[in-house]
């Protein structure tokens, strides 16, 4: 019988624990917990990184990171990181929220920790509603878009507009880098990692707040299939919500 | 007080004495936002920080997000404190609920004035039942410590994070906006007079030689929540066991018992000396930790005594917690004022002598 030389050429990254994630399927929480992880892995920065996990579906994100976390009350995710990184200058700081936590309940944190320019990563995930409470309606749901409190679709004239969070913050001098990704697919995903990676350097080196949104999906929230959400994604979400950087540093 | 000529010794501000007290006893970060009359904590920090190389003093945006701050600094494993006025420590109860549950360290401030809402910014003793039952959600209680003097603003610091550190507990000084506007004769300890406390648990990076470590507050299985709670529970049980203080000023031959704390302490000691001068035996119990509320002393005291008397600046809030202790064995009265208002020693000593 000949031998069959086995290589692994693709295993999960050790900064993510084996815990089985509860996502549901399809979402795009678990793909970049996966990233952010794998970034901090090849960076070498398990030992140095603290990450801050929110109230919302990302709430459980410390069973799956590997490395310390904490978990903060509903909308301070970004005043937790702040305490954690001002008497932890030396360390590498990230936190992680959702929509109706980074853009609604805590919208005054957001902007004041981006205006004082604290040195830390703020991930931020648009999917447009409130997953874990059950589909509400978020700051960015889409006008017209049906969720559990918009039965009959966001009226922008009662219900106010669906907020770019992420122009406003990149007015901001105290932002350095500030970016919209994607991961619906594995060419945006790619370009995630790079964001991701560059705004952890950018930390390393003390320049200021990095910015990262991700618009992602919920189909269960959304009520489709995760072929149906991405879809519905691509033609709605990415739209209202164009991919790119918002704020490059010059040099 | 005597001092031996080596001794710091200044004159201070309440708020300010508080504030120096604070650096010397090695707190590594405070996070504060302005509300009267308690700013001066902020500005003296501030203007003193370069003093103190590596020390944080930041401006937060709210309370709400200054006491965040204070969760993930101390969850980091820094020495923390925070200070606020009543509406602000409202702000912040949150936060504190989440700290007690995730058992981290830190010490608050409360220099009260007087409510409900915006109310005055007159001294007060009205947030008292916020301060010792809890004051957020959930079950949960935080130590409570009541200067009666600039002295004990100072002392108080350093009882606050020792407490805080050796309880994994957020420690709150409840003290009034005149403790914390007067000046008084204060020595002050040396620098570096508590050393570092280790913090284990806190999350400052993983190395490979350790699990991680997670700071929360949410045991989603109720199983499990229960298994915090009884842990809690227990330092709750171990802090009435082991840090309850109190003064006693002439309580063995009383008849009238008068229980006071914080500032109203100081005004019915003076009610007391002059009773005394009448020929009226009257005694004072000065509860210092009024969480874990010293209930041992008063029931004690039930035997002897024949009627009590609590004083308070408020509508009578403490004064539940003495008819718990005294368990309908004795009368126990009270007389306050309300709304930043001071009771005046004549008002008081009337009071007392329609007691006897």
């Amino acid at each position: 019988m000949r031998d069959i030389h086995m290589e692994v050429v693709y295993q999960r990254p050790t900064t993510l624990t084996e815990t089985p994630m509860h996502y549901c399927p399809g979402c795009g929480h678990g793909v970049v917990h996966k990233i952010l992880m794998e970034v901090v892995e090849e960076l070498g920065i398990q030992s140095e990184t603290i990450g801050v996990a929110p109230v919302g579906c990302s709430v459980f994100a410390y069973d799956y990171m590997n490395i310390d976390m904490q978990e903060a009350a509903h909308g301070r995710a970004s005043a937790v990181a702040t305490g954690i990184k001002r008497v932890l200058p030396g360390k590498y700081v990230f936190s992680y929220q959702g929509d109706g936590d980074l853009a609604a309940i805590g919208t005054g944190e957001t902007i004041h920790t981006v205006n004082r320019g604290e040195n830390i990563l703020m991930v931020f995930i648009n999917n447009g509603i409130y997953g874990m409470t059950g589909g509400q309606m978020a700051p960015t749901t889409l006008e017209g878009m049906k969720t559990s409190t918009t039965p009959f679709g966001r009226d922008v004239r009662t219900m106010g507009f669906p907020l770019k969070i992420t122009e406003l913050v990149a007015q901001l001098p105290g932002a350095y880098y500030v970016t919209r990704q994607a991961v619906y697919n594995a060419q945006v995903v790619r370009k995630l990692k790079k964001a991701l990676t560059q705004s952890f350097l950018y930390q390393r080196r003390n320049k200021g707040t990095c910015f990262v949104e991700v618009v992602s999906n919920c189909p269960s929230g959304w009520k489709m299939t995760p072929v149906e959400a991405n879809k519905w994604l691509m033609e709605h979400m990415i739209p209202y919500y164009p991919l790119g950087d918002l704020k490059v540093p010059k040099e | 007080m005597k001092t031996n000529g080596m001794d710091d010794v200044r004159l201070m501000k309440g708020n300010e004495a508080l504030a120096e007290a604070a650096f010397r006893a090695g707190m590594q970060a405070y996070f504060g936002y302005p509300i009267t009359p308690q700013s001066e904590i902020l500005e003296y920090l501030t203007l003193h920080a370069h003093e103190y190389p590596g020390v944080v003093v930041l401006q937060a945006e709210s309370e709400v997000a200054a006491i965040n701050m204070v969760y993930g600094a101390a969850g980091a494993g820094a020495r923390v404190m925070i200070s606020s006025s009543s509406p602000g420590i409202s702000l912040m109860q949150e936060g504190l609920s989440y700290m007690a549950s995730a058992q981290l360290p830190a010490l608050i401030v409360n220099v009260q004035r007087g409510g409900p809402g915006l109310g005055t910014i007159q001294p007060s003793q009205a947030d008292y039942f916020q301060a010792v039952k809890g004051g957020g959600h959930g079950d949960y209680h935080l130590l409570v410590l009541a200067p009666s003097t600039v002295q004990e603003m100072v002392d108080f610091v350093i009882e606050g994070f020792k407490l805080a550190e050796k309880y994994r507990n957020p420690v709150m000084i409840l003290t009034d906006g005149a403790l914390g506007q007067m000046m008084e004769r204060v020595v002050l300890p040396p620098k570096g007079v508590l050393p570092p406390a280790p913090a284990p648990w806190a999350t400052t990076g993983k190395p490979p030689t350790r699990e991680r470590n997670i700071i929360t507050s949410l045991f989603i299985q109720p199983e499990k929540m229960e298994e915090v709670n009884l842990v809690l529970q227990a330092k709750y049980a171990q802090m009435r066991e082991s840090d309850v203080r109190y003064e006693c000023i002439q309580t063995e031959d009383a008849e009238i018992m008068l229980v006071a704390f914080g500032l109203m302490a100081r005004i019915c000691q003076k009610v007391l000396e002059l009773a005394r001068e009448k020929g009226i035996k009257v005694g004072m119990v000065r509860p210092i930790t009024l969480y874990p509320f010293p209930t041992t002393i008063l029931q004690q005291l039930a035997e002897t005594a024949r009627v009590f008397l609590t004083v308070e600046m408020n509508a009578g809030q403490m004064v539940e917690d003495v008819r718990l202790s005294v368990n309908g064995k004795r009368p126990v009265h009270f007389y306050g004022r309300l709304g930043g208002i001071i009771p005046t020693v004549e008002e008081i000593l009337e009071k007392l002598e329609s007691l006897c």
